[in-house]
């Protein structure tokens, strides 16, 4: 359990300024010329030794990602923030906008430096109207302070910060779709390889990061790598915000060490299961993204990359969905497909065409409309689109009906044996 | 280089080649619909997956990987069927099954992959898609249920033809293919997208539900409704023809095609001379072939050599070129010419007419400057190749005559000739740039030699061409671009006035009596003296036609065989599509027979014996299809002072880009194409 002197994001609830006075109380900006002093190499080794994972969902080194950065380039480089949190259930990177906003702007100026980054861009959702006027206040402080901008922190060394609204696609939370949307076209996700690493936003070195890793990063660097290491399990260190939400009693976003047990989790922080524990039907763990887990395994999984792994879901986002009996867990997964059939960009036929037939089959499932052996092609489909697509969107709309029929396909199958008792026939098949 | 195994085949391929190139060099052909070598890679079908082993376990898009040393490729394992044929489904979904009353069928992508994976039956038993059909104009005819959104179009618009007319709007399933606000395509080269459209959603309009691919003859030939010398195939059926495709020829056209030449083939079809006429009392009256040579022959009689005249056209075969040539020759004439448009340019050297970069050479080019030519609307396939070059390296680009979108960045030098002067003396400021370049290319259109201070134009444009460096042993930067398909042949035999001939101006101003007019309708016939008695040869009853005392039916480039010299002074053939209707003959078989008719038989009755002729008399006429390129071994430049400039501004010779000769004229379809221009938002009616 996270004692309170490991916390890093003391202001998570906003109780206190959010701005540069409140920030430096908290002990932002403190001294990060001597951070910078270190030297870029040194910055990435202690990111890699801290076994930092990206907060945005992947769960990809981040010492590592930086180190992709060209050493020597003749473009600029730029640091991408990735603050378009649009990821169902995720309310984690709106809480550090909002209320701790120093904290990514110091982490800006530790990450760029460390990939020799000339700017940073803040690609923050559409939709967080105040809390851009939040980070951008923020932003303008720290120019004023020479925090960053020209010689940031009297380091000698240059770097401007840049936010960027979007205008709220989901899509644009994919790494390279928020890139092309950065440059001013439509965002759609580009084809790797290259790498951001190699040719980026406009065309040069970029890396982009999520907001989390990125705020977490300058406390990193000033505790130390073995201070981070000390929490969370192996290969799945450190602490992370976790967003719980769902049929709990007082839903919440709180800070923990990785490696927590799910059950813990929710117990003590949001209140427990509505109705208690064993009134439990499912949790999605991580995000609309990732297969949800049925209780049996949320009895005793813990919350870290490598165990929901083990479960075949995934830590995500680390967005706790909790759901419990009462719910109608086929029109749950289906309304992430419809999600998913929405927010799909359209430019690769597995992505465009099969979130948009997997939808239509879910809408039917809720009604018990169709035929036993559709669960079967369902899940076929569902393959068929998992890995075939140019960015993981597609797998993100695989995903919640894989675990689905894992987990629940009898309830699936009572539906259409309950809606056949009723007299009604199934669909007829489309004269093709 | 890098060795790749694809399918047990090792091949070795250059670094930063995909897996899709690697295996087209390994000869394994990946199945494919967005991805089209000459475009941008976008990676969205997904149907060329392929297994890469050591990599992550998971298909990948074979058209956008790059190779690596020792990579290990699958095309055919059992993951790449499954993913290709899944990919496949979801193509089919919402892909309406109309093949049989779809124009693409039988030549569709999407029809010959499915069988290779398709299902037989599908298991989509929802509602499909439906998406409004968009009108892109007289041309492209839509039917968007049948997209699959490859982006094909969007691409080639985008970065070929260089108009920012077509996009994708809405997203996910919604997405469409349009002109975001319904407008006909403003491209010339808009027709290449039914080419392009891997299915039935692009087809072309004027040939909706004519035919079907297995009922057509296809014959191999060149284009001549502009100088480019476009490799085009004919396709017909009985004695019409029904389409025009382009082939590929990278060093002309790579694959394109445009707009005119594909779709001004309706215009075969009117106004068409299919029998002689000879004019009676002011009226024309049908006649016999033997009716209409004896009146000229009647004529011919009380004429000396120096009173008759010809002028050829602009669509004009080799081969009745230098027919014609001879006969007049025979007949003590040596007023001939083909510049009827009156373009002061020298046939003395080859160099002084031909484009001599060549035109795979402009992607060479680090300069050009445009003198009184709008590529764009003169040869537009041309123009395509110059924003190709423009694209890979931003060139500079100068511009001499009215300012209009090029598709590229031009830099606008002024419209009046004295800027050639200005540029050679060092006082414009782009003297700079063509002085820095170090393969310049300087391209004279026609636009700025057929006036009268023409002469003085080219000459000026070749010295500064000689001052800037671009006349070296390595490289010829001067270009004449013509927009004739039968100039720089008719030069090359020397269809010009001989010594004391007349040119076209004084022939037409009176200088003759007896003037034949080789399918010459490009100048007012007004200007034609009133006693000239005028023999019209040709196929179309255009202006020529209608001052003619005699007309004599010709064939179209369709309906012979025949050599044309490109601008860059490529001898092609063109081989015969159809017949030509009605009485009409193959033109240098008319030429032929009237010489017997006077007793002054040609020495040549096939078209082999003319082809030896031709040869004789130019050995360019003995290289078919092949251009060597030479450097300029002479700066001395030609005929004309070039201080002599006019003050009148220089302006393109093309005013309508549909309209350039009869065929088009006679085009319904081109006559559409100028509406839509004209009101591009009222065109979508």
């Amino acid at each position: 359990m996270l004692q309170d002197k490991d916390r890093i994001f003391t202001n998570l609830y906003g109780l206190h300024d959010p701005f540069l006075k409140g920030a430096l109380a908290r002990g932002d900006w403190d001294n990060t010329v001597a951070i910078l002093a270190r030297g870029r190499d040194a910055i990435v080794q202690e990111m890699k030794d801290s076994g930092l994972r990206g907060r945005g969902g992947a769960g990809f080194p981040t010492g590592l990602k930086w180190s992709f950065m060209p050493k020597q380039s003749d473009r600029p480089c730029y640091l991408v923030v990735n603050a378009d949190e649009s990821e169902p259930g995720t309310c984690k990177d709106r809480d550090i906008l909002r209320h701790d906003p120093h904290k990514l702007v110091e982490g800006c100026l530790v990450a760029g430096f460390a990939m020799g980054a000339t700017a940073a861009y803040i690609y923050i959702r559409g939709e967080f109207y105040n809390e851009s006027l939040t980070l951008q206040h923020a932003i303008d402080e720290a120019y004023e302070a020479g925090l960053i901008g020209k010689n940031a922190c009297g380091s000698g060394y240059d770097m401007d910060v840049f936010l960027h609204r979007g205008a709220g696609a989901y899509i644009c939370g994919e790494e390279t779709a928020l890139i092309e949307s950065l440059e001013g076209k439509k965002g759609m996700p580009r084809m790797k390889p290259p790498f951001p690493a190699g040719v980026g936003l406009y065309g040069c070195p970029s890396t982009v990061n999520n907001v989390e890793s990125i705020a977490v990063s300058p406390t990193i660097l000033r505790r130390g790598a073995a201070w981070f290491t000390s929490l969370g399990r192996p290969n799945n260190t450190g602490q992370k915000l976790f967003c719980i939400s769902g049929h709990v009693n007082k839903p919440c976003n709180v800070e923990e060490e990785l490696g927590i047990p799910l059950r813990e989790l929710i117990e003590k922080y949001a209140g427990g299961v509505r109705g208690g524990w064993d009134n439990l039907l499912a949790i999605i763990p991580g995000g609309a993204s990732v297969p949800l887990l049925p209780k049996s395994i949320c009895d005793e999984v813990l919350m870290d990359f490598d165990s929901l792994r083990a479960v075949r879901s995934g830590l995500g986002t680390a967005a706790v969905m909790v759901m419990d009996k009462s719910t109608d867990v086929i029109k749950a997964i289906a309304r992430l497909s419809k999600f998913y059939m929405h927010e799909s960009c359209g430019q690769c036929t597995p992505c465009r065409e099969g979130t948009g037939w997997m939808w239509r089959v879910m809408t039917r499932m809720v009604e018990g409309r169709a035929a036993p052996e559709e669960i079967d092609t369902l899940e076929q489909v569902t393959k068929q689109v998992e890995g075939h697509t140019i960015c993981a969107l597609g797998d993100a709309a695989a995903w919640p009906i894989q675990g689905l029929i894992r987990h629940f396909r009898p309830v699936m199958e009572e539906r259409i044996a309950a809606y056949k008792s009723r007299g009604a026939k199934p669909l007829p098949m489309a004269a093709e | 280089m890098a060795k790749v195994t694809i399918d047990g085949v090792t091949v070795e391929v250059a670094n930063g080649s995909t897996i899709l190139q690697a295996a087209e060099q390994a000869g394994i052909e990946i199945p494919r619909f967005c991805y089209h070598e000459r475009l941008s890679i976008a990676g969205n079908c997904r149907m060329c997956l392929v297994e890469v082993e050591k990599a992550p376990p998971k298909p990948i898009a074979s058209c956008g990987y790059p190779v690596a040393d020792g990579m290990v490729v699958h095309t055919d394992s059992k993951m790449v069927r499954n993913a290709r044929r899944g990919v496949m489904e979801f193509l089919l979904i919402n892909h309406p099954l109309d093949c049989p009353i779809c124009d693409q069928g039988g030549e569709c992508d999407l029809q010959d992959q499915a069988m290779g994976y398709g299902m037989d039956h599908s298991r989509y038993a929802e509602n499909k898609r439906a998406v409004p059909d968009k009108n892109l104009g007289p041309l492209v005819k839509t039917s968007m249920n049948r997209c699959i959104h490859c982006t094909r179009c969007i691409r080639f618009i985008t970065e070929v033809a260089g108009v920012p007319d077509l996009g994708a709007t809405a997203r996910g399933e919604h997405m469409e293919v349009g002109t975001y606000v319904e407008k006909a395509l403003g491209s010339e080269l808009s027709g290449n997208i039914i080419d392009l459209c891997p299915v039935g959603a692009l087809t072309s309009k004027p040939y909706a539900f004519v035919a079907r691919p297995w009922e057509l003859s296809k014959v191999d030939s060149v284009d001549v409704l502009d100088a480019v010398g476009t490799n085009i195939r004919i396709d017909s059926r009985g004695p019409e023809v029904l389409r025009i495709l382009p082939r590929i020829n990278e060093d002309v056209n790579e694959e394109w095609l445009g707009d005119k030449s594909r779709f001004a083939l309706d215009g075969l079809k009117r106004r068409r001379l299919d029998r002689p006429w000879v004019r009676e009392n002011g009226k024309l009256r049908a006649a016999t072939w033997n009716e209409a040579f004896d009146a000229i022959a009647a004529k011919l009689k009380t004429l000396s050599g120096d009173r008759i005249g010809a002028i050829a056209g602009d669509l004009c075969d080799a081969e009745s070129l230098v027919a014609l040539k001879d006969l007049f020759a025979s007949l003590g004439s040596t007023n001939i010419d083909c510049r009827q448009d009156g373009a002061k340019l020298d046939a003395s050297r080859r160099d002084f007419y031909c484009f001599n970069t060549s035109i795979a050479g402009i992607e060479e080019a680090d300069a050009i400057l445009i003198v009184g030519s709008n590529p764009r609307h003169e040869a537009p396939v041309l123009n395509a190749r110059i924003r190709k070059a423009w694209l890979a390296h931003e060139l500079p680009i100068g511009l001499i005559g009215s300012e209009t979108d090029l598709t590229y960045k031009v830099t606008p030098l002024g419209a009046a000739p004295s800027v050639l002067t200005a540029l050679h003396d060092g006082s414009h400021e782009f003297a700079k740039v063509l002085a820095d370049a170090k393969k310049p290319m300087i391209i004279v259109g026609q636009g700025a030699l057929a006036r009268p201070d023409g002469a003085a134009v080219l000459a000026a444009a070749w010295r500064l061409a000689a001052h800037v460096g671009a006349l070296s042993s390595e490289w010829h930067g001067f270009n004449v671009l013509h927009t004739a398909a039968a100039r720089v042949g008719a030069l090359d035999l020397g269809f010009v006035p001989g010594p004391n001939g007349k040119s076209a101006d004084a022939m037409l101003g009176g200088g003759v009596d007896l003037l034949w007019l080789l399918g010459a309708d490009e100048f007012d016939p007004a200007r034609i003296a009133a006693g000239t008695f005028v023999v019209y040869q040709g196929h179309h009853g255009d202006a020529g036609a209608h001052r003619a005392d005699v007309i004599l039916p010709g064939s179209a480039y369709t309906e012979k065989s025949g050599t044309y010299v490109n601008t860059e002074g490529r001898a092609q053939r063109a081989f015969k599509a159809i017949y030509p209707p009605g009485d009409a003959r193959e033109d240098w078989t008319i030429v032929r027979a009237f010489s017997a008719v006077i007793g002054k038989p040609l020495p040549y009755d096939t078209i082999e014996a003319v082809r030896t002729r031709l040869e004789q008399v130019n050995p360019v006429f003995g290289r078919v299809g092949f251009l060597p390129r030479f450097g300029c071994s002479d700066q001395t430049g030609p005929a004309g002072d070039p201080a002599v400039l006019s003050d009148a501004p220089l302006a393109s010779s093309v005013a309508n880009y549909y309209m350039t000769d009869p065929i088009s004229r006679a085009s319904p379809t081109m006559a559409a194409c100028v509406q839509a221009q004209a009101t591009p938002a009222l065109a979508a009616e």
